[in-house]
């Protein structure tokens, strides 16, 4: 999903440091209590979870760019103001996530720096472009669809801070959902040049939207220990199943065809998709996705033509403060 | 269906609508263009706060014009369907982004005239006017803090950024006259009570920005020359290239819905 890098083992770092505190730890999350930033817990515990949520903080910014790439051109106003709306709540996601994180001792500028160097990971999905207002659509029906997908359950992380992040972000983007699915209604009833600009906004998405949740659950790494500690409540595979049955009846209703000419629905009423491209996914987060360079370039950039203000805003905090000081001395 | 630009009749009640409506779209846009991409993440949330702001107050300036042009035009219709030449907005909201402190600048210039301006339109005895001055201003309120508060930090930060500021303060400054100008069909309708003059506003805009360009360590070009045009649609070259991003979708797709 928004933090699927952790599907990747950095090899095995679950040491434990305390074997009388960690069991403590882990009866604490199976009594279901919510740990907090000043308790006790192990260094396994914060790393994964700092990654965890430094990755989906990365994600919300870096997801600012392919939707922002649209603000200018939204077709209405209406639609120009929700999607700045959209935007701008993405960037708050941001914020609120990088402050959550750091709780969990790491500052924000560490985190946004892995990003910027390239160490720290984001979406996958964040990789494609947007090339038609359809695709404005189909990523808040679709991305937006299976990020609350993933995150609903996380709101009943065993991290405080974590947990009651996911609860606002989920409010927002659940909201964000029904915009995009909007957008795509409009365009289905509209003329047949805006219904085969949204069939081909779905036939681009379908399957990186599939990828989000991650790598089939036989192999995936960290899934073990993130269920243990009540990171992780659904696997990857039962969160993409769910999402895709939550999803063909959408489709259809709009009119749409999923690009998947294999699915079938199963004895069990869920729809079976066909074998998705794992070399494809393997390649975006290598680096190698349509746009992994115009993205990370573009937080880059942004950040290299700020430095400048930043560097003021501190060299003028400063000077206050020295002002301050010497006319309290007066 | 139709690419043409939609006809207009301009009097002096809608062009003074459209007139505000243009100003607030294009800073809207302006400012929209920032997003993703600020100095900082709270700044992105800044900018995209006051870029929404200055886009409702414009759609609730073109449906008012709308309303009382009476021809079937909409928000969308004056936004999308009317040409550069067609577009009524001051010169200086038309100025492209360039640097965060040339962004700031424009901003604040702007602001601290639109937080007077709305104050003042609060007594219009128009209640449309009345209504949508007393939202504007409580949000322009905002945005000549937020500037002022920049052009103040940047002036008096670093070296780089006070010559940044300076730069943008120098080359702005000759937009700003066109605020206070007024027309005979505005003055008509100042003398009505629908509108204010804005020479009135003169003398504590000047004030509100002489206090913060001097606390920013920074100075006010000596020239008064000023730029005039965009109220009568002579634009700066600027312009043309915002409207065909801006207008891009609704003049390939003619007569879609969205």
């Amino acid at each position: 999903m928004y933090t699927q890098a952790l599907n990747s083992s950095d090899g095995d770092d679950r040491g434990v440091e305390d074997v009388a505190r960690a069991s403590q730890f882990q009866a604490r999350i199976d009594a279901d209590e919510r740990i907090e930033p000043n308790d006790w817990m192990p260094a396994a515990y914060r790393k994964t979870l700092t990654r965890q949520i430094s990755q989906h903080a990365h994600s919300e910014i870096v997801g600012m760019l392919p939707e922002g790439n649209w603000i200018t051109r939204a077709p209405s106003l209406r639609r120009k103001a929700a999607l700045l709306a959209k935007v701008q709540d993405e960037c708050g996601h941001g914020l609120y996530l990088y402050a959550a994180a750091e709780t969990l001792g790491t500052s924000r500028e560490e985190l946004v720096d892995a990003m910027l160097s390239g160490k720290a990971k984001y979406s996958s999905i964040f990789n494609y472009p947007t090339l038609t207002w359809a695709d404005i659509g189909t990523i808040g029906w679709l991305v937006d669809g299976a990020a609350i997908m993933n995150q609903i359950p996380l709101c009943r992380c065993s991290y405080g801070p974590y947990a009651r992040a996911m609860i606002r972000v989920c409010k927002e983007e659940s909201f964000h959902q029904r915009q995009g699915f909007e957008i795509m209604v409009t365009l289905c009833r509209g003329t047949a040049e805006q219904k085969a600009m949204a069939q081909n906004a779905l036939d681009r998405w379908w399957w990186p939207v599939l990828m989000m949740f991650g790598p089939p659950d036989q192999v995936s790494q960290h899934s073990d220990t993130s269920t243990k500690w009540k990171i992780k409540r659904f696997s990857n595979d039962e969160l993409r199943q769910k999402f895709i049955d939550a999803t063909v009846p959408q489709a259809e209703f709009l009119g749409l065809t999923i690009p998947d000419p294999g699915m079938k629905q199963n004895e069990n009423g869920n729809w079976v998709h066909s074998p998705i491209d794992w070399d494809e996914f393997k390649q975006v987060l290598a680096g190698n996705g349509p746009c992994n360079r115009d993205r990370l370039a573009a937080r880059r950039k942004a950040h290299e033509e700020g430095a400048w203000v930043r560097e003021a805003a501190a060299a003028y905090a400063e000077k206050r403060k020295s002002r301050q000081l010497a006319q309290a001395a007066e | 269906m139709t690419v043409a630009n939609i006809e207009v009749s301009e009097t002096p009640l809608m062009l003074y609508a459209l007139r505000r409506a243009d100003d607030a779209l294009i800073l809207g846009h302006r400012l929209s263009e920032w997003c993703g991409h600020a100095p900082a993440m709270e700044e992105d949330m800044a900018l995209a706060n006051m870029g929404l702001d200055l886009l409702g107050q414009a759609r609730e300036l073109y449906t008012y014009a709308a309303k009382v042009e009476g021809r079937g035009n909409d928000e969308d219709k004056f936004a999308y369907l009317r040409d550069v030449r067609q577009y009524r907005n001051l010169l200086l909201v038309e100025q492209p982004n360039g640097d965060f402190a040339r962004t700031m600048v424009r901003q604040f210039f702007y602001a601290a005239f639109a937080d007077l301006y709305w104050r003042a339109m609060m007594a219009s005895s128009d209640p449309t006017f009345a209504a949508i001055a007393a939202k504007s201003e409580k949000e322009s309120a905002y945005h000549v803090r937020h500037s002022s508060e920049w052009v103040v930090r940047l002036g008096d930060g670093t070296e780089e950024s006070h010559r940044r500021a300076q730069t943008a303060i120098d080359d702005l400054w000759a937009y700003t006259g066109e605020m206070f100008a007024v027309d005979d069909g505005e003055r008509g309708l100042i003398d009505a009570g629908i509108a204010i003059d804005p020479a009135t506003l003169k003398a504590r805009w000047l004030k509100t920005v002489t206090g913060i360009v001097n606390e920013a360590t920074l100075a006010l070009p000596k020239s008064d020359w000023m730029q005039q045009g965009g109220r009568v649609g002579s634009h700066s070259e600027h312009l043309g290239h915002l409207l065909s991003e801006l207008q891009s979708l609704q003049r390939t797709f003619p007569g879609a819905t969205w």
